[in-house]
């Protein structure tokens, strides 16, 4: 098995995580969040190790970790840019924010800037549905986001600015 | 001292709260006022945030929208005194956006600190879980059911039936779980009243689990909405310190725990058999029903599940009792409804009333019209699966049967308006394409019929065959209606069929062009 930089191999990193929740019901859920927590994303390595320490298929756990966008099976950009394409954001211009982000990134939605400096996602509704375009950026919450904002956003992440 | 209100809200943070917040901290600073920050839910006039409130003898007084840079040059003018500015939208009380509203469930949101257990038990909280903890089990579910509350996640089951099912259903262990998945566009309530009062949901939680009989409970959260997720485990913690959860709560013998899952970005799990799938651990996969969760739930349990909004309505129902909370409202909608007013909007936000205001009256008085400013076309009420309203229609009274009886569904009050620029059958071809991405794939009408939804609306628009592709849509719809396991797939054919009937040149102006 690999071993982390830590010392501590990626099992044992994952059998910690899964001990912490060893009181909770039907813990997976909160256990594959942890787990990307953890890493960043969620390795094909993991899936034998959680199947193991939760008495389950490795089918199980690969179907469980596939059904949910969340989940990722490669590490995101330095920067994760999600972008509303629902219907209250569609109103006021999601779909042309949507097709100005993929020409300056140069990457379609899902995908990973080259330079892996951005993730662009697409997501359903972040209840903001009040102040579109909305969009979230590393877990930051955006509104009437258009081209230019966009571009100001991640250009003063850059420069250590906010966010 | 003085107090200064910014908003903690995610949608006021969208818009730049907590830099204002960080200037005005600076600005006091800077000036030698002793300020106190407070950082408040939002009053859900989303068009005002980040609204600044400043607290005086004549009431709180506002202003907005506040851009950061604006923060020294408001000080300069007496920000503090609550002097008149170009921003100032006077006391907010006043404002006729809030007297209007009549406020039950979003009471104290945006009024008080959401964090803050003396603020709340100063404002009316508590005082439903008191008087239920000292009624019989029996007698909360009576006074649940004849307040005639009905589901808020859009089904608009009746809450006290509900209730009953667990409650007479015999078990060693029941759970509450609340869904605040709350995946639909156009809805954000949810996530306001969990950023703005998260005691409220907790302490209706407990009265339901007192109820019921339960002493487990779950909300089961989105993980698009962080700051929700990060608010109510606060609260939980600080419900715990209080004894309001646990052990013998408030001093009797009530014991419930109470916990927060983050789901994984899958709208599904916001049915609510997919939902206990998933608080499971599983894929969010649809279960049939029967057997109801009421009785058959999470882990085989008999089980609540409400939505945020039903169970947050519950302490008011408790307090002030059920039969004045039914005396709001119309015909078998009683209550008041949390409308959520989105989309193209120029005053966007949140708007609790008694059920039966007009559709339009929300949508061009409260709501001002488009913010584009040009003609409203078409109004999705109720979320991706509900119809599309034409504007011709907008008297149309916000009742649940009301709404039915023109083939559009109420749901649980998000408003997403349109103007004149969209391409309905651009609209419908996203309701096809949203289930098809969606769908959790377990019913072959929902997981195939919205691909060939996609495809046979792109024939259509395309002008290939139109009259038979319009038959053929026309088809899919009845058969994912009739034969889909739940709503997902059940009611994707509502938007796509109100566009068709309301709004049939849009598909076909291609041909029209063609020609």
């Amino acid at each position: 098995m690999t071993i982390d930089s830590a010392g501590a191999s990626v099992a044992d990193r994952v059998r910690a995580v899964v001990a912490a929740h060893r009181d909770d019901r039907g813990a997976l859920l909160p256990i594959l969040h942890d787990i990307q927590a953890e890493f960043g994303y969620i390795d094909q390595a993991v899936v034998p190790v959680l199947a193991e320490e939760l008495n389950m298929s490795r089918a199980d756990v690969h179907g469980v970790i596939t059904f949910y966008s969340d989940f990722r099976s490669e590490p995101a950009g330095a920067a994760t840019v999600r972008l509303c394409r629902a219907e209250a954001c569609q109103s006021v211009g999601a779909e042309r924010l949507v097709a100005d982000a993929e020409q300056v990134f140069g990457v379609k939605l899902g995908q990973t800037t080259p330079d892996r400096s951005v993730t662009l996602q697409q997501v359903f509704c972040l209840g903001n549905c009040a102040l579109g375009p909305a969009a979230e950026i590393n877990g930051r919450p955006f509104g009437r986001v258009d081209r230019s904002r966009l571009i100001e956003i991640l250009a003063s992440r850059e420069t250590g600015g906010a966010p | 001292m003085i107090t200064v209100y910014v908003p903690r809200d995610s949608a006021a943070r969208s818009v730049g709260a907590d830099e204002v917040a960080v200037a005005i901290a600076r600005e006091a600073a800077l000036t030698g006022t002793e300020i106190r920050l407070v950082r408040n839910g939002s009053r859900g006039m989303l068009w005002l945030e980040p609204l600044v409130e400043v607290a005086t003898d004549r009431g709180r007084i506002g202003y907005g929208p506040v851009s950061p840079d604006a923060v020294a040059d408001l000080v300069a003018a007496g920000l503090f005194d609550g002097a008149d500015h170009a921003l100032c939208q006077g006391p907010v009380d006043d404002l006729q956006w809030m007297r209007d509203q009549q406020r039950l469930c979003f009471a104290r949101v945006g009024v008080t600190d959401p964090l803050s257990t003396e603020d709340y038990e100063a404002n009316g909280g508590l005082r439903g879980l008191r008087r239920a903890v000292g009624l019989d089990p029996a007698d909360v579910v009576a006074e649940v059911t004849e307040s005639g509350l009905r589901g808020r996640g859009g089904a608009g089951f009746p809450a006290g039936i509900k209730w009953k099912t667990v409650a007479e259903t015999e078990g060693e262990l029941k759970f509450v779980c609340c869904n605040a998945d709350e995946g639909d566009s156009g809805t954000f309530a949810d996530r306001m009243l969990m950023e703005g009062d998260p005691f409220c949901l907790i302490e209706g939680m407990t009265i339901a689990a007192h109820a019921v009989g339960a002493t487990e409970g779950y909300i089961y959260l989105r993980s698009e909405y962080p700051d929700a997720v990060a608010t109510m485990r606060r609260a939980i913690e600080l419900a715990y310190e209080r004894g309001w959860l646990g052990d013998r709560i408030l001093g009797s013998d009530l014991r419930f725990d109470l916990h927060v899952r983050v789901g994984a970005g899958a709208y599904i799990c916001g049915e609510e058999t997919s939902m206990l799938e998933s608080l499971e651990g599983k894929r969010g996969m649809v279960r049939s029903k029967p057997p109801i969760p009421a009785i058959t739930g999470l882990f085989g349990k008999p089980t609540v599940v409400n939505n945020v909004l039903t169970l947050a309505s519950v302490p008011a129902i408790l307090s002030d009792g059920g039969s004045a909370y039914a005396e709001l409202g119309v015909d078998r909608s009683r209550g008041t409804q949390v409308f959520q007013l989105a989309g193209n909007i120029a005053r966007g936000g949140v708007f609790e009333t008694a059920f039966g205001i007009p559709l339009g009256t929300l949508v061009n008085d409260y709501g001002g019209g488009t913010r584009s400013g040009r003609p409203v076309r078409a109004v999705q009420v109720g979320g991706p699966l509900g119809a599309y309203v034409p504007a011709e229609q907008l008297d149309l009274p916000t009742d649940y049967e009301a709404f039915a009886a023109a083939e559009a569904m109420l749901g649980h009050g998000g408003i997403v308006v349109f103007d004149d620029t969209v391409d309905m059958a651009a609209m419908a071809r996203f309701a096809m394409e949203f289930c098809a991405e969606e769908s959790c794939g377990k019913c072959t009408p929902c997981r195939v019929g919205a691909v060939r939804g996609v495809e046979v609306i792109d024939k259509i628009t395309g002008g290939q065959d139109t009259e038979g592709n319009l038959a053929l849509l026309n088809d899919l719809c009845e058969l994912m209606t009739d034969g889909s396991l739940c709503a997902m797939g059940g009611l994707t054919p509502n938007p796509v069929r109100s566009a068709l009937a309301h709004f049939p040149d849009d598909f076909t102006a291609n041909r029209r062009e063609a020609r």
